[in-house]
């Protein structure tokens, strides 16, 4: 669930109303509520609710049965509804030219339906709303495949339950292949392919090729059918479900993922929609039990109780207590102290945490030609930091550098986040990477990290900050000036 | 995700049952991983010897009540703000400036050491960039970068001087480019005022956590403004929320007298730290570097060290005259700073 102002960005101006929804769950929002820099809550919905019913309602009586209005609504109760035989739209069979054309309704009869259900009063919204209903198949013009209601005389029919969105499909290429074989057997000039089909034909015939004889039977199979009426009407809906499934242009909007409906006047139901959508994926979070939380609590504060100065007395001592800064020298020293040494075994991120760990894991990865890995990991962390005119620039620059055909410090990843990274940039933002960033970090710790924690570089290191360290301690001495806050410098 | 859908007639009622029915269905899931309790386990840890931590430094010089206060990265400078009578000064002790900025509830310092955030009452936060010359005209630099629609509680920087998070009275939480002022992300959920939060540790995370006077205490994914977890087992105001160093856990504090640790793995409240003679409300906490130490101040104008995994309190700071208002740990972990309605700042160690 996106928040509200980011879903709200995304409603088309200048509609007094949006909708929610998520996987068919539907709840419709009345715009007047809300605050005109759209920074919402539902605390301050409850503030502007009283406010947007006296300019909405002005005294008027909700005609009934207003069934929809000022409920939770799934997306599919709506089409179930609309489709009823006594308070639905008129769903007729049509003469037209020698045909007749069964079960079907006017664009116009459905934005009335809408207008009058869902509580609007500018068609446009209607329309709006329409739109994005047909663009999940749930109806479809029967002549062209342009899936978007118009006020007009324009025929639509409804898509059969069996092909709804909520089913889950995830329709093969196969499924395709054995559809567009079937469109090849009809002989009626209307059922031609159009271009795009055609061209996904010809690619499914050569990926398919070995299995080809199989599809064409199943196609068929398929293509004998019963009545002639019900052939039509179940070819229709199909060639609609494909409509969606393969579109010409990848037109899902993503704003249908998060479409916005809201209850219309009631801020307090809104408010338990949300509650009940959280507390489902709540429902579904995998859980540690406590007695491993424990452990992992234990452990955590054990390993670092070492390094906690208000624990463990430090040597040499706390600055605050001693008033001998001895012990920052020494943190700001060129040669790191072996408790340090030691933290950036701990893990990945204590190491890079310490900038003189970055820099050690960072030769030792150039020894092995793979220091590309590490220098992709900062750069994404840097574009993260930037400022939000320079990201798209920089983000495009990265891709040059990294991941881009032919790149100078080309990174290994795997197809599936490539496509997806790729797909990201797109419209590039500070979070462009962050499947590809993770990748290459979880990569960074089961492999480089840890031959880097065996390899002689570090391990030097480790052993030789043992001895280094006892002869600091044995000649040093504590300096008796005393150093007040307000005149501390920072030394480099 | 299955969410039902209304039958026509259904209400208001079934929409809170069906949401209350949720919430019991998810405490009996979440108790079933309840196998044992955090103190129990800890009994193996060795218990702590009693702590040398005193008073090292009294920083006085503000003219009125101390609200908040922050450290610098190179752990020696820190900024503090406060409420004078018609004003509020803010300044950095080692310039010994004075900032211009009106009912500063909140400040922090930029990770670059080289500005400084501060927002309350006048519903903005303002970043203003520091000098080492002392004589220029700070007030002319001062740029507003969050505007909430009413008082600004908290604000942090993120990993870097160019984000800020803010948090506000008007129960959001935002996200904000600090060069050109634009609100990147809000994050909605809280029904009340937040008076919070805290950004988690690690560097590869993108979570801060929010805590409210609807008492809960909430987790929200930078990146799409989700709110990822939802805590709520205080019985008032949480003033204070602060992430455990591993970022796996966090801490808050409550008008209700008392301090609760919450884990995020197991999505519970894992220990309370309370007691019988602590009748006043907590404001503020923070973990010490290993996050063995709890240090918790209260309105009864004490800290109290708690053993965070033990559950006991270790030891009594005694020392402001008035309430605490912040507690914060120092970078490297080697002290403690307080600040109070007293008039001082402390700095323990």
């Amino acid at each position: 669930m996106q928040s509200f102002s980011s879903l709200l960005l995304s409603l088309r101006s200048g509609f007094d109303s949006g909708f929610i929804y998520s996987s068919g769950v539907v709840w419709y929002f009345c715009r007047s509520c809300l605050q005109s820099d759209q920074l919402l809550t539902s605390h301050s919905l409850t503030q502007k609710r009283e406010k947007a019913s006296v300019q909405r309602g002005r005294g008027k009586k909700e005609s009934a049965p207003n069934l929809l209005c000022g409920r939770l609504i799934i997306i599919e109760d709506i089409v179930t509804q609309i489709q009823d035989e006594t308070d639905g739209v008129p769903i007729r069979t049509v003469k037209s030219f020698m045909t007749k054309i069964p079960s079907v309704v006017t664009g116009a009869d459905i934005v009335q339906w809408l207008m009058k259900n869902l509580c609007m009063e500018d068609p446009a919204e209607a329309m709006h709303i329409g739109s994005l209903i047909a663009a999940q198949g749930y109806f479809f013009p029967i002549s062209d495949h342009v899936l978007a209601l118009k006020d007009d005389g324009t025929f639509y029919r409804f898509q059969a339950p069996y092909f709804w969105p909520s089913n889950c499909w995830e329709p093969e290429n196969t499924d395709y292949a054995i559809y567009l074989c079937k469109r090849t057997m009809q002989n009626k000039t209307r059922l031609e392919l159009a271009d795009y089909e055609a061209e996904n034909l010809a690619r499914l015939q050569r990926a398919f090729a070995r299995k080809w004889e199989f599809i064409y039977m199943q196609a068929e199979a398929q293509v004998k059918k019963k009545d002639k009426t019900e052939r039509k009407i179940l070819d229709s809906q199909e060639r609609a479900f494909w409509d969606v499934h393969r579109p010409v242009v990848s037109l899902r909007l993503s704003t249908l993922d998060y479409l916005l409906f809201a209850v219309s006047t009631n801020s307090d139901s809104c408010h338990l929609l949300f509650q009940i959508l959280f507390l489902n994926t709540q429902l579904d979070r995998h859980c540690m039990k406590m007695s491993k939380v424990a452990d992992s609590l234990i452990m955590y504060t054990e390993q670092y109780m070492e390094y906690d100065p208000l624990v463990t007395a430090l040597e040499p001592a706390n600055p605050w207590a001693s008033d001998d800064p001895s012990f920052w020298d020494l943190e700001a020293s060129k040669e790191p102290s072996q408790p340090r040494v030691k933290k950036w075994g701990f893990s990945l991120e204590e190491a890079l945490k310490d900038p003189a760990g970055q820099e050690l894991f960072l030769k030792f990865l150039e020894s092995e030609f793979s220091s590309e890995n590490l220098r992709f990991w900062l750069a994404v962390q840097d574009l993260k930091r930037m400022p939000q005119q320079e990201v798209a620039q920089r983000a495009q620059d990265i891709w040059t550098e990294f991941l881009a055909e032919g790149a100078p410090s080309s990174i290994n990843l795997d197809s599936h986040s490539y496509e997806r990274t790729s797909q990201n940039l797109k419209d590039p933002g500070r979070y462009s990477y962050e499947d590809a960033q993770d990748h290459i970090y979880k990569l960074m710790k089961s492999d480089s990290y840890t031959r880097f924690l065996r390899s002689n570089v570090y391990q030097d290191l480790l052993m030789a900050k043992k001895k280094v360290r006892a002869i600091y301690l044995s000649s040093t001495h504590r300096s008796t000036s005393v150093y007040l806050l307000c005149f501390f410098k920072y030394t480099i | 995700m299955a969410c039902q859908g209304l039958q026509k007639g259904e209400t208001l009622a079934s929409l809170k049952t069906e949401s209350d029915g949720l919430k019991k269905k998810l405490e009996v899931e979440r108790g079933k991983l309840n196998d044992v309790e955090l103190h129990q386990v800890a009994e193996k840890t060795e218990v702590l010897g009693a702590l040398s931590i005193k008073t090292r430094r009294v920083l006085k010089g503000h003219g009125a009540k101390v609200l908040c206060m922050d450290w610098c990265k190179d752990k020696r400078r820190l900024v503090s703000s406060s409420q004078v009578r018609t004003s509020t000064d803010l300044w950095t002790r080692e310039h010994g400036v004075s900032l211009p900025c009106t009912w500063v509830m909140a400040c922090a310092y930029a990770p670059s050491g080289c500005a400084v955030a501060c927002g309350g009452l006048d519903n903005k936060c303002s970043v203003i960039p520091l000098s080492l010359d002392k004589d220029e005209n700070l007030a002319a630099k001062k740029k507003s970068v969050a505007m909430h629609t009413n008082y600004v509680s908290g604000c942090t920087f993120t990993n870097s001087d160019m984000q800020m998070l803010t948090s506000s009275g008007d129960g959001t939480c935002a996200l904000w480019d600090v060069e050109s002022g634009q609100l990147l992300q809000s994050f909605h959920g809280h029904t009340a005022d937040v008076l919070s939060l805290d950004l988690a540790p690690s560097e590869t995370g993108n979570t801060f956590v929010s805590g409210g006077c609807d008492r809960k205490a909430n987790v929200w994914d930078m990146r799409s403004g989700q709110n990822i977890q939802s805590f709520e087992s205080h019985e008032s105001d949480i003033n204070c929320v602060k992430y455990y160093p591993s970022g796996d856990a966090f801490a808050s504090a409550s008008d209700d007298a008392t301090c609760r640790f919450y884990d995020l793995r197991a999505d519970r409240e894992v220990a309370v730290y309370q007691k019988d003679s602590i009748v006043f409300g907590a404001s503020t906490v923070d973990f010490s570097l290993s996050g063995r130490l709890l240090f918790a101040g209260y309105n009864d104008y004490t800290i109290n060290a708690w053993d965070v995994l033990k559950g006991n309190r270790v030891s009594i700071l005694f020392g402001h005259e008035n309430r605490v208002s912040r507690v914060k740990l120092s970078p490297d972990g080697t002290a403690i700073c307080s600040a109070s309605w007293d008039n001082t700042l402390r700095i323990w160690a």
